[in-house]
Order: structure tokens, then C-alpha cells, then sequence
């Protein structure tokens, strides 16, 4: 099967990019060095195409108890204008995806799935629809996504745009006029830094593209890539679908029952995998079996995803699911599942790097997080 | 980046001078260290080990990845280039000059190919 292109295809290839297959899409990995690109979002800014992500519209006068039912957060609880992180489960509690649910109007909803779980993500939400006055729609080829991110994002965005930014608040969204299109504005992203995502026609997405990218010039914007979305996003301490989540693990696992709401009222409070959910946050609660950490390595191998993670004997006490160089820390870090004996803050346990212990110190995550 | 006409190249990328004193030097192409990706972490031989044509005799870590480094050539090493260990960047920066890896008293090497024959294999 041929990989599908965003409509920014040629704009990528203008300006030399190096491409990879995601989820089936030909997307850019980077556009020269990941490191210079991460650090631009740090301190200025960078120009991401997001287009592989999967949107899908829930409309209709039961489009937040369909939600409620389908997903593990209280949706419709959700203000206008405002969008929450969540997650769709199955009925034994393992994460189907991560998703970000914008609430577009009254009856109208925005979910955003990652492009690997995007068709999982639409059929589930298709099937849970049954017996709810509610609407699911495939949006994939309806939107294009661009996201500026970085301190110097909400300066770039002010020139193009009349739209209050000031007063839109971190996650939360308006429809606005962007360098003369129609959009939608989220202040949302996957990096730690301020910054914005766009949702725009196809059509328009190379217009907003080079509009934002001469509107950056000035405070350092560049082009980014795939590659230091993972790196910011890694440093940020937030999960990715595929290393930190999966079907194996529930939202307790992951250090994120935070996002289950067993307090929902609609439905009588019932929803897909509650009943397994309840069981996995009394066992958290309890005995929890292991723990979400972050790793810093004072070496310079990288510890790496899949890579067991071992005390002093050599035991295995856990296993990478992230790891990567940290440009901001200037040392490898990791994101690691970890026995909870062992995950204590400041603790030492090894990383087993092709056959060789590294230590690493244990981290509370994130590595990162901006000054406000 | 062009790929020196002075060099001669494995189809694993890696470069090899001509021997000066039975010594040649050896690094990576632009076009490997540019696949790579960000170099981060260099691991060679040390001096005096034997390498072999063909055989692994070291790594590089890139951000994203971490691939073997194989020696072009059959001899002992000679020396190791301490600046790279130090800054792995060198690699990408300056793959033909001060990026190089280490040196080899040269007994033997694999079918190595000429510049144009190189730039040929990879398509560039």
C-alpha cells in the first residue's frame, strides 16, 4: 500500500526534508538537525504538520452521553470552547487510544485520535453510537493540522490573526480567521512549550504554512519534524500510544487514572470498561505492581525502548518504554515501567544496553517543564 | 555533500584513505552520518586492537538509532580520533575531515569502491 500524503507534501520536499513512514503516512522526521529543531521549540519556536492525526466529528443532540458512554472521561461535562485529554478503553480496560476531545458547540464534538489508531478509534466510537441520537464522522480528509509550539508562538500567531489570544486559555479552542482562512485554534500540543494547533481545510494548509513561517522569520520559527516532536514530548513526560499505553495496560498502569471519571452521571455512570477500571484502580490504590518513571543516565549510551531494566544482581526490575538523548538535560533519559520497590525517586538501578548495565538514576517525570 | 574523489568507499559507507606509511584512515560518509541523523555517542576500537574487514568495531548512536561501524579494512588500529569521542557532532559536521574515526595499518580490505562507483550505490 502506498503511504498517504499530507497536503504539505511538496512544501516538505522544497525544503529538504527527511521523510518516514508513520502509521501510513510519508511524514517529515526532521528537516536537518532534530537537535536544533528541539531546541528552537525551547526557545523560539517551530512549525510542526500534524496532518496524519486522526479527526472525527460526534454531532447531535446525545453526542456528549454517546462520549460519556464511549470514552473514560466525563465529556459532557466539557464547557464550550474547551477540549480535555482522555482515553477510549476496552470493555477488560486496556487503552484502545489516546485522544484529545475538543468540544466545538453545544452538540458538536472534535475528537483528535493518533493516526496509528485512527480507524480503531472511528469503528469504536461507530459501534458505541448504537441507540444514541449522535452522529459519528470520519473527518480524516477534512482537516490538515499545523502546530506552531513555543515561547515565541503566541507572538508569531498575534500577527496573523485577530482572534483573541490572550484570552484563550491552555486547552481551549476558537474559530478563527488565520492569515485570511477559516480555522480552528486550539492552544493545545505534545511538547511542553505554549503553543497553538491548527485545524484547517487541506486546502489552505500550505497558505497557513508559509504565512506562518514568514510571520516567524523574525523570532527564529523553523520547521519541524517527527523526530523532536518525541524528543519534547519525551522531556515533557507525556505518553505516547505504542511505548507508555497500549491494550495491555490500563489508565491505572499508566500513572493516568487520573483521566478515568468514575463520578460521570450520565448514563447512570455507566461506560465501556468501567467495571475492570474499578478493579484496576483498587489494585493501584493497594498494591500497585509497578510505576511509571523517568530514567537520567549520567553516561552517554542510550537507554532505549524495549531495554530491561535490572537492580544490582542483574535482575530484571523493569522495562524501557521510551528513551532518547535529552537536548534541554544535555544526557540520555528514558521513560520506564518500573517494580515499585524500586522506583523510589533518587534511586540507582542499571539499564541493560546491549549487554552492558548502565546506571541510571531514578527521576520523578517530567524532565522538563516550562517556566511559567 | 560530494563524496571526495581522493577516498575510496564500502557499500556500508564508511570511507578509507589511501595508506600513508601503511597507515589509512577511515570515517563515514556525509551520507551515512546524514541518515543517522544527529550523532550522539561514538564507540571505537581501541589502539592496538585488530579490526576486520568486513566485522563490526564499534557503534554509532544517533538520537534516533544505533547502527554497527564495520572496518573497511584487515590491521591494527593506530590511533583513535579522542575529538569525536568528545563531540560525536564532529561526524555530522565534518564526515570527511575532522569527523574520521581512527587509523588502521592496512593488511587487507574488502572490495572497496571508488568515488563515482559510491555515489552511484547510493543513488545520490
Amino acid at each position: 500500500m502506498s503511504l498517504r500524503l499530507t497536503a504539505l507534501d511538496a512544501l516538505h520536499r522544497s525544503l529538504g526534508a527527511t521523510m518516514t513512514d508513520f502509521a501510513g503516512w510519508d511524514m517529515p522526521l526532521r528537516y536537518g538537525s532534530e537537535r536544533e529543531e528541539h531546541l528552537a521549540v525551547r526557545t523560539r519556536a517551530g512549525l510542526f504538520d500534524l496532518s496524519h492525526m486522526g479527526e472525527i466529528t460526534v454531532s447531535g443532540p446525545q453526542a456528549g452521553e454517546l462520549l460519556d458512554h464511549a470514552l473514560v472521561g466525563f465529556i459532557s461535562a466539557l464547557g464550550v470552547l474547551r477540549a480535555r485529554y482522555t482515553m477510549i478503553c476496552r470493555e477488560d480496560g486496556g487503552i484502545l487510544d489516546d485522544l484529545i476531545v475538543y468540544r466545538t458547540a453545544e452538540d458538536e464534538y472534535l475528537v483528535v485520535a493518533n493516526a496509528s489508531n485512527a480507524q480503531v478509534v472511528l469503528d469504536a466510537l461507530t459501534e458505541r453510537a448504537a441507540g444514541f441520537d449522535a452522529v459519528v464522522r470520519d473527518d480524516r480528509d477534512a482537516y490538515a493540522l499545523l502546530a506552531v509550539q513555543g515561547p515565541e508562538a503566541n507572538g508569531i500567531l498575534a500577527k496573523l490573526t485577530d482572534a483573541d489570544l490572550p484570552g484563550l486559555k491552555y486547552y481551549a479552542l476558537l474559530p478563527a480567521t488565520v492569515a485570511g482562512r477559516e480555522v480552528w485554534l486550539a492552544r493545545t500540543g505534545y511538547t511542553g512549550e505554549d503553543g497553538f494547533e491548527v485545524f484547517c481545510a487541506p486546502a489552505d494548509a500550505a497558505h497557513l504554512w508559509t504565512a506562518l513561517t514568514e510571520a516567524g522569520t523574525a523570532e527564529g520559527l523553523v520547521p519541524c519534524g517527527l523526530s523532536c516532536r518525541d524528543t519534547l514530548r519525551l522531556e515533557a513526560g507525556m505518553p505516547l500510544y505504542g511505548h507508555e499505553l497500549s491494550t495491555e495496560l490500563t489508565p491505572f498502569d499508566a500513572g493516568l487514572g487520573r483521566v478515568v471519571r468514575f463520578d460521570k452521571t450520565t448514563n447512570d455512570g455507566a461506560f465501556v470498561g468501567r467495571k475492570a477500571l474499578e478493579e484496576a484502580a483498587a489494585q493501584a490504590e493497594l498494591n500497585p505492581p509497578r510505576k511509571l518513571v523517568g530514567l537520567v543516565s549520567e553516561g552517554k549510551r542510550v537507554p532505549r525502548a524495549e531495554y530491561a531494566v535490572v537492580d544490582a544482581e542483574g535482575a530484571a526490575i523493569g522495562r524501557i518504554t521510551s528513551g532518547s538523548p535529552s537536548p534541554t538535560l544535555g544526557k540520555p533519559i528514558a521513560i520506564a515501567y518500573l517494580d515499585a520497590a524500586h522506583a523510589e525517586p533518587g534511586s540507582t538501578v542499571a539499564v541493560d544496553v546491549r549487554g552492558k548495565a548502565e546506571p541510571v538514576q531514578v527521576v520523578a517525570l517530567p524532565f522538563y517543564k516550562r517556566a511559567r | 555533500m560530494s563524496n571526495p574523489t581522493h577516498l575510496q568507499y564500502t557499500k556500508e559507507h564508511e570511507w578509507l584513505t589511501a595508506a600513508v606509511d601503511g597507515v589509512s584512515t577511515v570515517g563515514i560518509t556525509a551520507h551515512a552520518a546524514d541518515a543517522l541523523g544527529d550523532i550522539v555517542y561514538v564507540q571505537l576500537p581501541e589502539v592496538g586492537d585488530t579490526v576486520t574487514a568486513g566485522e563490526t568495531c564499534g557503534e554509532l548512536e544517533s538520537t534516533k538509532s544505533v547502527s554497527d561501524l564495520y572496518s573497511p579494512a584487515t590491521g591494527e588500529v593506530t590511533e583513535v580520533n579522542q575529538a569525536v569521542i568528545d563531540e560525536p557532532a564532529l561526524v555530522n559536521s565534518a564526515p570527511f575531515e575532522g569527523g574520521w574515526l581512527f587509523k588502521v595499518r592496512v593488511e587487507a580490505t574488502d572490495e572497496l569502491l571508488d568515488a563515482d562507483g559510491y555515489t552511484a550505490f547510493t543513488g545520490a
